[in-house]
């Protein structure tokens, strides 16, 4: 019988599968194999993790395709890559490598100031950033089958995390408690499409899966995303910029699993050298606030 | 019957839903007493690695194996499938299964996430109306021991099969909103069994 690819219910499909689980930064195939170990369930390739791109500046891109390659052959997880917003090329080349899960992010320099990837056009599945749920929308509309809020990457501080999973929860809370006929005005609001908004109205929560990235470098930080209602949490410079890098991967994993048990995350925290050093995002200068990169 | 969802990690809430569209009330197992007070077990989809790694941490890995071995009704999806074959191949070097099913499985058979498909499949004889099945970086049964019934095929691969009291599909039932496979587990395969156990 015929068999379809590509189809919104294995994108989408594919994010289920992920929930519960820490997805891992990784620059390289010895990096990759730590995260699998320590019980990730995705590692996302990428050139240079969030913290050096902010310290070496410069234009972020996709990653080598060697890199992938060589990241793919050593584990059996699921490998993610990272594409440049807008950049549909980029999105095409990590299509025909075979990765399996594509995120078009503000990490990297944004290759267009106006639009992002139409992802419909592909039938490996997109993961999107989001700092509210206007714009979560609008990705979904564009053919997103996974959110992320962006919180701010390659810091350490997990404040913008909060800040972003509050509000898109806000939001969709927010629209349970209109009138149906106040979603028109709340879909021009949002500047998104009126049948996402009614779809979030009617269900209480975004037709995808919500993940949460952005800042998370200790298994507290893992565990106060989940319990703010992120279905899994992304963590990108947080593990390979710490101290003890298989230890503490090993540890967000745990503390995901529990985040409702301070005691099984307490004992995840115990002796794990020191986090990554971060930057207050407040004394960051706006320019260099990767959040504010998607439109 | 008391059934408990292994909710270590992957797409526990949708097994939740189904179970309770088929009657039957589900808890969540994170912890060797939440498994205790359970008679049967959904392992969902998820990524089988993980779930292995944290079953182990969490001191849930050897008593579910041996509440298998010695009769507790269990269902596996995909990755659950997985972790309920006792033989595996291309598995992450020293990956454990919980064991119980006398099958090879082959992780990933159908190819990677730009592989995965969904298609409508013919399951036993409990289900006139094909189910719509949905592959995500499937694996399949690639050999079966004795004592296993295959129970649906894709291009001749074993895509869901059980012995008396475990059933195993590599697709996601839970994913689709329809709960025919679930009801197989409950009333054909959880509820003879655990007669059977009394």
């Amino acid at each position: 019988m015929a068999q379809e690819t590509g189809t919104g219910r294995v994108k989408r499909g594919m994010a289920e599968l992920l929930k519960g689980g820490v997805i891992m930064d990784v620059v390289n195939a010895e990096q990759a194999k730590i995260a699998e170990d320590a019980g990730a369930v995705a590692v996302m390739a990428l050139e240079r993790v969030p913290a050096d791109i902010r310290a070496q500046g410069g234009v972020a891109r996709m990653s080598d395709p060697d890199m992938i390659e060589k990241i793919k052959a050593a584990v059996s997880i699921p490998v993610m890559a990272k594409a440049r917003i807008g950049h549909f090329v980029e999105a095409q080349v990590l299509q025909s490598l075979g990765v399996d899960y594509i995120d078009e992010s503000e990490v990297l320099t944004p290759a267009d100031y106006k639009n992002h990837i139409d992802k419909w056009n592909f039938t490996v599945p997109f993961v999107c950033g989001a700092t509210n749920l206007g714009e979560a929308l609008r990705r979904i509309n564009e053919g997103a089958a996974m959110i992320r809020s962006k919180g701010e990457a390659g810091t350490g501080d997990v404040s913008n995390a909060m800040q972003h999973m509050r509000e898109i929860n806000d939001e969709i809370r927010r629209l349970s408690s209109l009138r149906e006929d106040e979603l028109y005005v709340a879909a021009k609001e949002l500047q998104a499409p009126y049948e996402l908004v009614k779809e979030v109205a009617e269900k209480g929560k975004l037709p995808v899966v919500l993940f949460t990235a952005g800042g998370i470098a200790t298994p507290a930080d893992a565990a106060l995303m989940m319990s703010m209602g992120a279905d899994g949490v992304f963590i990108g410079s947080g593990i390979f910029k710490s101290s003890n890098p298989a230890q503490r991967a090993a540890a967000c994993v745990r503390a995901t699993t529990f985040w409702d048990d301070p005691k099984v995350i307490a004992d995840a925290s115990r002796g794990l050298g020191e986090a990554m050093v971060g930057i207050n995002v407040a004394d960051l200068p706006v320019p260099h606030r990767l959040a504010e990169r998607g439109w | 019957m008391k059934v408990g969802v292994l909710a270590l990690q992957g797409d526990v809430r949708e097994h939740i839903s189904a179970l309770i569209a088929c009657g039957v009330y589900p808890t969540t197992v994170r912890r060797p007493a939440e498994l205790a007070a359970v008679e049967a077990l959904v392992i969902p989809g998820g990524e089988s690695t993980t779930i292995a790694h944290l079953s182990q941490i969490f001191d849930l890995f050897q008593p579910i194996r041996d509440r298998i071995a010695h009769g507790m009704p269990v269902y596996g999806s995909c990755a659950g499938m997985i972790l309920l074959a006792d033989h595996i191949l291309d598995a992450k070097a020293g990956q454990e299964t919980f064991g119980g099913l006398d099958i090879t499985v082959r992780r990933n058979a159908f190819g990677r996430q730009v592989d995965s498909f969904e298609s409508d499949i013919a399951f036993a004889d409990a289900t006139p109306a094909p189910v719509r099945a949905v592959f995500i970086r499937a694996p399949w049964v690639e050999e079966i021991g004795t004592g296993i019934e295959i129970l649906a095929e894709i291009d001749s691969h074993p895509v869901a099969v059980r012995s008396k009291s475990i059933l195993a599909t590599s697709f996601h039932p839970e994913l689709t909103g329809d709960h025919r496979i679930h009801r197989y587990f409950i009333e054909e395969v959880a509820r003879g069994a655990l007669q059977h156990l009394q």
